[in-house]
C-alpha cells in the first residue's frame, strides 16, 4: 500500500515541530467585541442579514443556554471556561470578486497552500471569476467549502452541483437563498436546548455548510468542508445541516486545523443530518485541531454535538471519524433510527498522546422495526493521554428484531496513559439482539523488535502496528482521506515510544 | 563475514553468553547446536540487537563493521537477517504491506531505489511460487492465523526478499512437518552462494540433512565447546550432548 510508504516519508521529513498546521495567517480581520450577551447574538444575526425568525431562534437558544450548566459527566478535566473572555465573531475583511489569483489576499492563498488545497480549488475558494466550472484534470474533484474562523470563505464547484439540483453552500447563504429548507430542518435533529454546548452554538453560530440532495440524486463528487480557527481568543461555532431526500446519496468530508497557541480555544459545533426513505449519508471527519504541546499547554477544546436522523425507511447514516487533535474531545456522533430497516454506523479512531483527553463514542436510538447499528471504536492512548469510549445503545419497545453490534478496542502505548470503556445498553424489546465485544491490548515489545529486525525504525513500526489496529475504521474512509488519516496517526504518536 | 570475539552478554544481570568466539566466512553455512538453555537464542538476539540483552564484553563485526553499536534496523540494512523461532503476529497489518515496507526500508538503508507496488508484487509472487506459498498469504494479516509451517515459510520469504548477506535461522525446523521442512530448506539452499552466509541454530540433526553445513559448533553453558565438520552433528545425534560435555 503506497499510503504506508508515504506515511513513513512524511514522518521522516518532519523535524522538531510535529504539528505542521500550527502556522498563523496574518490577515485583516473584523471582530465583534469580546464576551457573550444578547447584543452579541443580535450583532451576529444583523451582520449576516438574517430574517427575524432566525434571530428569534437564536435568542431563544441564548435564553436556554443561560439557564444551563456545563456538563461534567465526561471523563475529562479542564479549568473553568470563561465564556465572556472570547470573541464570538471574527471574519476576514472582504474583497469582492477578484479577477485572478493575483488579486486575492496573498496571505489567504498561502494558507490554502499550506493546508494542501490544490491550486484549482484555491482559485475557486478565493472566488476568482470563471473558476469552478471545470474540475482540475486527472483527478476526482472534491467540492470544498472553506470556513475560516467564523465565516465560510467560499465554496467550489457550485455550478456543476447546481445542474443536479444539489445545493452546497455556506449556511449563511442557505438562510438567504433557501430559507424554507433551513427553517424546516434547522434544530430538527439537535434542538436549541439539547445540551449546553448545542445551545451555545445555536445562539452564536456564525457559519458552516449546508447540503441538500434532491430526490433520487447520487451526488457525483465528495463534498468537503475545511474548518480553520485562525484568530486568537476566538471560539469557532459552526453549524452544518445536511438533508438527503428520498433515494439520494451523499458522501461528506470534514477536516479541521488550527494554529499552535498557548491558550485553549473553544470549538463547539453542531452537525445535523436528515436522511429520508432509501437515502444514504456518509459523514467522514479527520479532526486535527491543535492538541496542545507536549506539556499539555494550549490546544482546542472540541465540544461537538453531531446527530443524524434516519427518518425514512431503509435510510442509512454512517459516521466515520479519525480524532487525532484537540486537547479535549467531547463528541458523540449519534443516529436516531426511526425509519423501518434503517441503518446507523459509527466507525471511530481516537488518539490521545501527551496530555490529550478524549471522551467520545456514539448513541444509537433504535425506534423503528428491524433497525440495525454497527459500532466499531478504536481508542489509542499514549504518553499521559486519557481515552474514553462512551456509548449508548437504546432499543425501544417497537424496534422489533433490531440488531446492534459493538466492538471497542483499546491500544495502550507506554504505562502512563489510560483507556476506559463505558458502554450503556438499554433494551426494551425481546426480539432485539445486542452484541458487545471489547479488548484492551498494548504494543508488544516483540512486535516492535520484529519490525525493526526487518529494517523499520521504531516510529515506523509503531505507525504500522497502529494502522493495522485501526484498519477496520480506516477502510471506511474515502481514499484520499484514508491516506491523510494514516499520516496523521503516525505523526500524532511521534515520540510516544522509547 | 561474521566475526565474534570474546562476546559476553547478560539479561537482568544474569550472564548467559560467557565468551563466544566464532567466525562465519562469507559463502559458508555454519550450524550451532546445543541443549536447551545453552544460550543459542540469546546469541541470535544479541547479534540482532533486541532490547534487554546487555553486551558486557567482546566484539561482533559483519563484513568488518561493528554491529553491536547499531540499532536493530541499521543491522538489518547492513545485511543481517534473523528468522524468528516464533514469528510475531501483527493483527490488521497486511502481509504484502509489511513485506513491501520492510523491503523498501532495507533497500533505502542500503542506498538502493525503492520498489513500487507493481515491481514488488512481481518479485513477491516469484519468490512465493518457489516456496509453494499460496498468493492469498499476501492479503492476510502478518502471521495472523498462519499455521506453524506457514509462519516459517513466511520467514523464509522475507529472507528471500530482503537478500541479507548474513542470516541467522533460529530453530527454523521447530514445528515443521517433513514436507514443510524440505520446502524451507530448499529456500535456504537457494540463497547459498559466494555472497551469503548463514548461522543455523537447531536442536536436531534432522535439519542438517537438508541444509548441509560447512561447520558445526556446539554451544553449551554460554561457550562454544566443540567445532567440527558436518559429521559432528551426526555424532551428537548418536551420543547426545553429554558426551561432548564429558570431553570438554
Amino acid at each position: 500500500m503506497p499510503a504506508v510508504t508515504e506515511t513513513i516519508e512524511t514522518v521522516q521529513s518532519m523535524t522538531e515541530s510535529t504539528y505542521k498546521w500550527g502556522f498563523e495567517t496574518d490577515i485583516e480581520m473584523e471582530f465583534a467585541p469580546k464576551g457573550l450577551n444578547e447584543d452579541i447574538v443580535r450583532f451576529i444575526s444583523a451582520k449576516k442579514n438574517e430574517p427575524a425568525w432566525l434571530l428569534e431562534w437564536r435568542l431563544r437558544a441564548f435564553a436556554v443556554w443561560k439557564t444551563m450548566e456545563e456538563p461534567r459527566w465526561a471523563a475529562v478535566k479542564y479549568p473553568p471556561i470563561d465564556y465572556q473572555d472570547s470573541y464570538y465573531y471574527a471574519a476576514p475583511k472582504e474583497k469582492v470578486g477578484p479577477k485572478s489569483l493575483d488579486e486575492v489576499d496573498p496571505e489567504l492563498l498561502k494558507t490554502y497552500a499550506k493546508l494542501g488545497i490544490p491550486l484549482r480549488e484555491q482559485e475557486i475558494l478565493a472566488g476568482v471569476e470563471g473558476a469552478g466550472s471545470t474540475p482540475a484534470e486527472g483527478r476526482m474533484p472534491i467540492a470544498i467549502d472553506a470556513v475560516f474562523d467564523s465565516v465560510s470563505v467560499a465554496t467550489s464547484y457550485k455550478e456543476r452541483l447546481g445542474k443536479e439540483g444539489i445545493i452546497f453552500c455556506s449556511i449563511s447563504e442557505a438562510v438567504q437563498n433557501h430559507p424554507d429548507l433551513v427553517k424546516k430542518y434547522l434544530g430538527s435533529v439537535v434542538p436549541q436546548g439539547d445540551n449546553f454546548f448545542a445551545a451555545l452554538n445555536s445562539a452564536v453560530f456564525t457559519d458552516g455548510s449546508f447540503v441538500y440532495i434532491p430526490k433520487g440524486v447520487r451526488c457525483p463528487m465528495e463534498l468537503s468542508t475545511y474548518f480553520r480557527i485562525n484568530a486568537k481568543s476566538t471560539g469557532q461555532f459552526e453549524r452544518t445541516l445536511i438533508i438527503a431526500d428520498a433515494g439520494s446519496h451523499v458522501s461528506y468530508l470534514e477536516g479541521c486545523t488550527a494554529p499552535m497557541r498557548d491558550e485553549n480555544q473553544l470549538h463547539a459545533a453542531v452537525v445535523e443530518l436528515v436522511a429520508m426513505d432509501d437515502a444514504t449519508i456518509k459523514y467522514s471527519t479527520v479532526q486535527n485541531w491543535y492538541p496542545g504541546d507536549a506539556e499539555g499547554k494550549g490546544g482546542i477544546y472540541n465540544f461537538v454535538t453531531k446527530r443524524g436522523a434516519c427518518r425514512g425507511a431503509r435510510s442509512k447514516i454512517s459516521w466515520t471519524q479519525v480524532e487525532t487533535g484537540s486537547a479535549i474531545t467531547w463528541k458523540y456522533p449519534s443516529c436516531i433510527l426511526q425509519g423501518e430497516d434503517s441503518v446507523g454506523e459509527f466507525y471511530s479512531v481516537a488518539i490521545t498522546n501527551n496530555y490529550q483527553q478524549a471522551d467520545t463514542g456514539t448513541k444509537m436510538f433504535h425506534i423503528g422495526p428491524r433497525t440495525k447499528s454497527t459500532i466499531v471504536s478504536k481508542g489509542i492512548s499514549a504518553g499521559h493521554g486519557q481515552n474514553t469510549y462512551r456509548g449508548l445503545v437504546r432499543i425501544g419497545a417497537k424496534a422489533t428484531a433490531a440488531r446492534n453490534f459493538t466492538q471497542c478496542d483499546s491500544l495502550l502505548i507506554g504505562d502512563l496513559c489510560g483507556a476506559h470503556t463505558v458502554p450503556y445498553i438499554e433494551n426494551r424489546c425481546v426480539s432485539a439482539k445486542v452484541e458487545h465485544e471489547a479488548t484492551t491490548s498494548r504494543i508488544a515489545e516483540d512486535q516492535l523488535f520484529y519490525c525493526r529486525q526487518r529494517g523499520l525504525t521504531q516510529e515506523e513500526a509503531v505507525g504500522l502496528i497502529v494502522n493495522g489496529f485501526c484498519r477496520e475504521v480506516l477502510k471506511e474512509l474515502p481514499m484520499e482521506f484514508a491516506v491523510e488519516a494514516q499520516k496523521l496517526l503516525q505523526i500524532s504518536l511521534e515520540g510516544s515510544v522509547g | 563475514m561474521l566475526r565474534i570475539e570474546g562476546l559476553t552478554a547478560e539479561i537482568d544481570g544474569k550472564e548467559i553468553l560467557k565468551g563466544i568466539d566464532l567466525e562465519v566466512p562469507t559463502g559458508e553455512v555454519h550450524a550451532i547446536m546445543g541443549p536447551n538453555g545453552s544460550g543459542k537464542s540469546t546469541l541470535s538476539y544479541v547479534l540482532s540487537g533486541r532490547e534487554g540483552y546487555e553486551v558486557t564484553a567482546g566484539t561482533a563485526t559483519l563484513n568488518g563493521v561493528d554491529i553491536l553499536a547499531m540499532e536493530p534496523e541499521e543491522r538489518a540494512a547492513a545485511g543481517l537477517f534473523l528468522a524468528f523461532q516464533y514469528p510475531v503476529e501483527l493483527p490488521g497489518v497486511g502481509n504484502a504491506t509489511f513485506l513491501r515496507t520492510a523491503l523498501n526500508a532495507v533497500r533505502k538503508g542500503r542506498g538502493e531505489s525503492e520498489l513500487d507496488a507493481m515491481q514488488f508484487l512481481k518479485l513477491a509472487r516469484q519468490r512465493m511460487t518457489a516456496l509453494s506459498m499460496p498468493e492469498d498469504m499476501l492479503k492476510r494479516g502478518v502471521n495472523v492465523g498462519f499455521s506453524g509451517g506457514e509462519k516459517k515459510r513466511n520467514e523464509i520469504l522475507q529472507m528471500a526478499l530482503l537478500q541479507p548477506s548474513m542470516a541467522i535461522l533460529d530453530e527454523t525446523d521447530s514445528g515443521l512437518d517433513i514436507d514443510a521442512l524440505k520446502i524451507v530448506s530448499d529456500g535456504v539452499n537457494a540463497m547459498r552462494g559466494p555472497n551469503f552466509s548463514a548461522l543455523v541454530i537447531t536442536h536436531y540433526q534432522r535439519l542438517l540433512d537438508y541444509i548441509v553445513p560447512d561447520r558445526v559448533h556446539v554451544l553449551m553453558a554460554g561457550r562454544i565447546v566443540k567445532s567440527g565438520g558436518p559429521e559432528l552433528a551426526k555424532e551428537l545425534e548418536a551420543q547426545g550432548y553429554a558426551s561432548v560435555q564429558a570431553a570438554a
